[in-house]
Parts: C-alpha cells; structure tokens; sequence
C-alpha cells in the first residue's frame, strides 16, 4: 500500500531530510522522488510505502500537514487510491 | 506504477480548479416510524436519523483526509414525509420539520432533505397537509429542505398543484422576508423526480429505496473549463472527447469516495449523481465552461447548443466511471450559485426565457432564480408549468427553485450567503396566466410516440 506526498512551496536546504525524518518516525518508507515546478511552485512528490506504518494513515495526514506548515511548506500525504482510481482504469 | 503527470494532474485539480466531492448524502427510510401519534413518531424519527447518521459526518471527514479530496457536505434524506402525515394535522407535520432540523443540527450536517410530498396525480390527505405546512416548516427551521413532484411523464402535469405551489412559494418568501426570502431556496417543485438524488434542496429517500443509502454527489466544473481552456483550439467533436475524458476522471474519484463510505458506514451504495454543479467560486461555474467553449458570454446564441453538448459528453464519460449512476445527473446551472451565470444575468445576456431552453438540454431546470416580489403566484404557477411540461414531454427530470424575493425589484442582488450565492433579480414577462391557472385540473399525460 502506498501513500503519494506532495511537498509544494519555496524550496530551502533540508527539505527532504526533515519529510524523510518524519516518514521514518512513522515506519513510512520512501520508494521513489521527484522534483518539479507546478504553476511556479517548487513541488517535489514521493512515492511511499505505507504498509509498516505505525499510526494510522489520517494521523500521518496530519503530521505531514503540521510539518509542512512549520516549514512555510504545503505538505500533504494522500493515499495512492485516488491516483489509481483516476488513472487507471 | 504512479506516472507523475498524473500525480501532478490529480493535485492541480484539486488545488487550482475546485475539484471536489459536493455531497455524501446518506438517504434513510422512515416507514418504521410510523405513528398516530406525533409525539411518539417525532421521537422514533429523531431516534432513526440520529442512528443511522451518527458516524456520516466524522466518516466524510476521514475519507476526505486519507485521499486528499475535500467534500464539501455530508447530508441526509429521508422518506417524503407526506408519507407519514395522513394522520396528523399542519402543528403535526411542522413538528417532523422541527424535529428533522434538531437531529440535522446535533449530526453536523448544513441540509437535510424529504420534507416533500408526491403528487403528480392527486393529493392523499398527508400531502395536502404538508404542502400547506411548507411555508411554516421553512420559516421555522434552518436546514430542512422542501422538495413537490407536482408533475411526470406517466401521469401529466397536476396543475391543482403547481397553482397551490405558486400561493405556498409566495408565502414562504413573505414568511422568510427576514433573510431575503431564503426559504425559498430550500423549496423546488418537480417533475419527474429521481427518487436517489444526493443534491439539496430535492434530495429525499425514495419509496423503492433500501432501508438506508449512500449516494454521492461529485462536481468539477473548473476541472472541465480548465481542460477546455488547455486545449486551446480544436473542433468539437475532439471537444467533446476531451470533456468525456475529464467527466470520467471526475467520476472516478466520487465512485472511490462512495465506496469508502459505504464500507466504512456499512450502508449499501447507491449511485453517484453525474453533475457539474457549480459554486459561487471563481473558476467553478458551468457558465465559464459554456464561455471556455466558445461563446462570448453564457445566454448568447449558441448557448443551449454547447449546453447539450457539455452535459451529453458529461454522462458519456461519468457512466464509464461509475458502477452505478443516477440522481440528476448531468450539468446544474443554479443561477445564484455559479459566479458566470450571476455575470451573465447582471449584463441583461442571460434571461429566464434562456435558462428555460437550456433546461430541456440539461440538468434538473430553472435554479436559484430571484425574481420581483411582486410577481403574482398565478405567475410563478406559470413559470413552474411551462418548466414542468418540458421534463414530462421530454420524459427527463425538471425543476423550479424561484425566489420571488419579498420586497425585491428587477436589478437587486439577493445575498444568500455561502454556496447559494447571491443572486440578481430577473425580470420576467408581465402577461399574466390567472385564467389558465385557475382553470385547475390535470394536463393530461402525454403521447411517447409522434415524437415531433
């Protein structure tokens, strides 16, 4: 089960250390990055694996919510579901 | 594997273009609450509604943050309370619709739908009580929706009805003057009715309906405007892939939040409703879609034609995406609430005898309409009959929702607030149709073949 964590906003030094350091604190493991420029935003996107998380999955929603808005970032973790469901037929 | 575009794609949607999931509306049966009593029936639906609702809104809320997908209201339906009125007096009914907005306040929800009444062919006692209790009930409550299917294809158009109609809109704006004859907007008379639509004010728990419902209601209109506008310049017919394409992408993601809810709350699925419903937000009108395809302003030559495109193309790709569609399905175009179609009323471009053409090419009919104060009921009765006969010759659903806003002339702005929006006030013609109306009656229903 996989989760998608876009990470929009002013890039800065220590980005992905400190999304990389909480998904770690929550048994997320991070499988894939990438970085682009959405309507002018810096937007990095990571694929993670959720299948070891330690809480549950709305509570990490919120974790990487809170970092986010301590860093001036938009953090937000959605589940892989939604991609799937309106990608994939 | 997730492409990244696609990521990208699926979060512009939501950040930039107001994709979002309009409604979960849970629709509840109240045939086993059945009392001679109202006190004891007021207690056994409040006890239903609390029941079986209990967990809707908290479950709205994490489905929405484990996909990252807002949804915008968690609402309930029940069975037309007209049903359950035959033994009870007007104080009797108005006290379901009390009773209905205590429960719908303690759950958390903005609406609550069945205060309605199916009388396309006649009246039983119990509609007739609560039809006569309309005006009262939404006067007296905040989030009570009123809905009267005065006509269908089957049976003609109760003109008995759409007269009374016009006198209980007349009086619900007068009884409502207070907050710009809101009431109103919670009121809509049908024909037609689907009996499985999540979106308010029609909403209620159909006759033929399981016991308790999940039904979801999805919008975009800002998605499908912006992949217009993306697109740039090609025909129509590569237009009309396109909006199939974007529908269906919309879709997807309602069957996914129908689904979880149904799981989560343990309540059967029933369908997700295939609309384009607007909101007063910048970039979320069905106006601006009509515009994005070409024309100069919504109402102008050309209109009704990319309307019954857009809505064509619409269910064409909603249907692929969805296990299970109904409700209204198919693009709403509620004046008030769609910030083009506001515009658009305000320069004098669009009109009610324009609206009204739309309506036989889309969903639902002539929404959120302010009209003059004055404005007779026997001219409201008007308006709602020649709105009601396109849907039954048409064997489609339509609708009025008109505000004949109390002490309102032709150029004031009705402030509704919130996702019903503001809406200016539209002239209307001033020929009166009193002796049409008070001819009372049935229009016959009509012939299904001959069809010119």
């Amino acid at each position: 089960m996989k989760a998608v964590i876009s990470v929009i906003g002013k890039d800065s030094v220590g980005i992905i250390a400190k999304v990389s350091t909480e998904c770690a604190a929550c048994g997320v493991n991070i499988c894939d990055i990438s970085q682009t420029i959405l309507n002018g935003y810096f937007t990095m996107i990571m694929i993670a694996d959720i299948s070891d998380i330690n809480i549950p999955f709305t509570d990490f929603v919120d974790r990487m919510a809170t970092l986010g808005t301590a860093n001036s970032l938009q953090i937000q973790a959605m589940h892989e579901d939604i991609f799937n469901s309106m990608h994939h037929i | 594997m997730l492409a990244t575009e696609d990521i990208l794609e699926t979060i512009g949607m939501i950040r930039e273009e107001c994709l979002d999931i309009r409604t979960i509306t849970m629709g509840i049966s109240l045939y086993d609450c059945q009392s001679d009593d109202p006190g004891r029936l007021c207690t056994k639906i409040y006890d239903k509604i609390m029941n079986s609702a209990r967990n809707l809104v908290s479950t709205g809320e994490e489905i929405s943050k484990y996909y990252g997908i807002p949804i915008i209201n968690k609402r309930v339906s029940v069975t037309p309370v007209a049903l359950l009125a035959g033994g009870l007096n007007r104080d009797g009914v108005v006290r379901i619709a009390k009773t209905m907005d205590k429960a719908a306040a303690e759950l958390g929800i903005n609406f609550i739908g069945g205060y309605s009444a199916l009388v396309q062919k006649g009246f039983t006692n119990g509609s007739r009580t609560l039809i006569d209790s309309i005006p009262e009930a939404l006067a007296s409550t905040e989030r009570v929706c009123s809905s009267v299917n005065a006509a269908s294809t089957k049976a003609g158009i109760n003109m008995d009805a759409v007269a009374e109609m016009g006198r209980i809109i007349k009086e619900t704006a007068y009884l409502t003057r207070d907050n710009g004859s809101l009431g109103c907007a919670k009121l809509v008379v049908f024909a037609n009715v689907p009996e499985d639509n999540p979106f308010m004010a029609g909403a209620f728990h159909g006759v033929g309906e399981p016991e308790t419902v999940i039904n979801v209601g999805v919008s975009g209109p800002g998605v499908v405007a912006s992949a217009i506008r993306r697109a740039g310049y090609c025909s129509l017919a590569d237009l009309a892939e396109l909006i199939k394409k974007t529908a269906f992408k919309i879709t997807r993601v309602g069957q996914l939040v129908a689904l979880a809810a149904s799981e989560k709350l343990n309540v059967p699925f029933g369908i997700v409703d295939l609309s384009l419903a607007p909101t007063p937000a910048i970039g979320d009108s069905v106006a601006y879609i009509l515009e994005s395809m070409g024309l100069e302003q919504c109402g102008c030559p050309g209109t009704t034609a990319a309307l019954a495109m857009l809505n064509d193309a619409v269910k064409k790709g909603g249907v692929m995406a969805s296990s299970q569609v109904g409700g209204l399905s198919g693009a709403f175009i509620p004046v008030s609430e769609d910030a083009g179609m506001i515009a658009a009323a305000r320069s004098g471009m669009l009109s009610i005898e324009k609206l009204e053409a739309m309506t036989a090419v889309c969903s639902v009919g002539l929404d959120m309409i302010a009209i003059p104060g004055d404005t007779s009921a026997e001219a409201i009765s008007g308006i709602i009959a020649d709105e009601l006969s396109i849907g039954v010759v048409n064997f489609k659903t339509t609708a009025a929702r008109l505000i004949p806003a109390y002490g309102s002339k032709v150029g004031d702005t009705i402030n509704f607030g919130g996702l019903l929006g503001e809406a200016p006030v539209m002239p209307i013609k001033t020929g009166s149709p009193e002796k049409f109306i008070h001819r009372g009656g049935r229009i016959p229903a009509p012939i299904q073949s001959l069809k010119n």
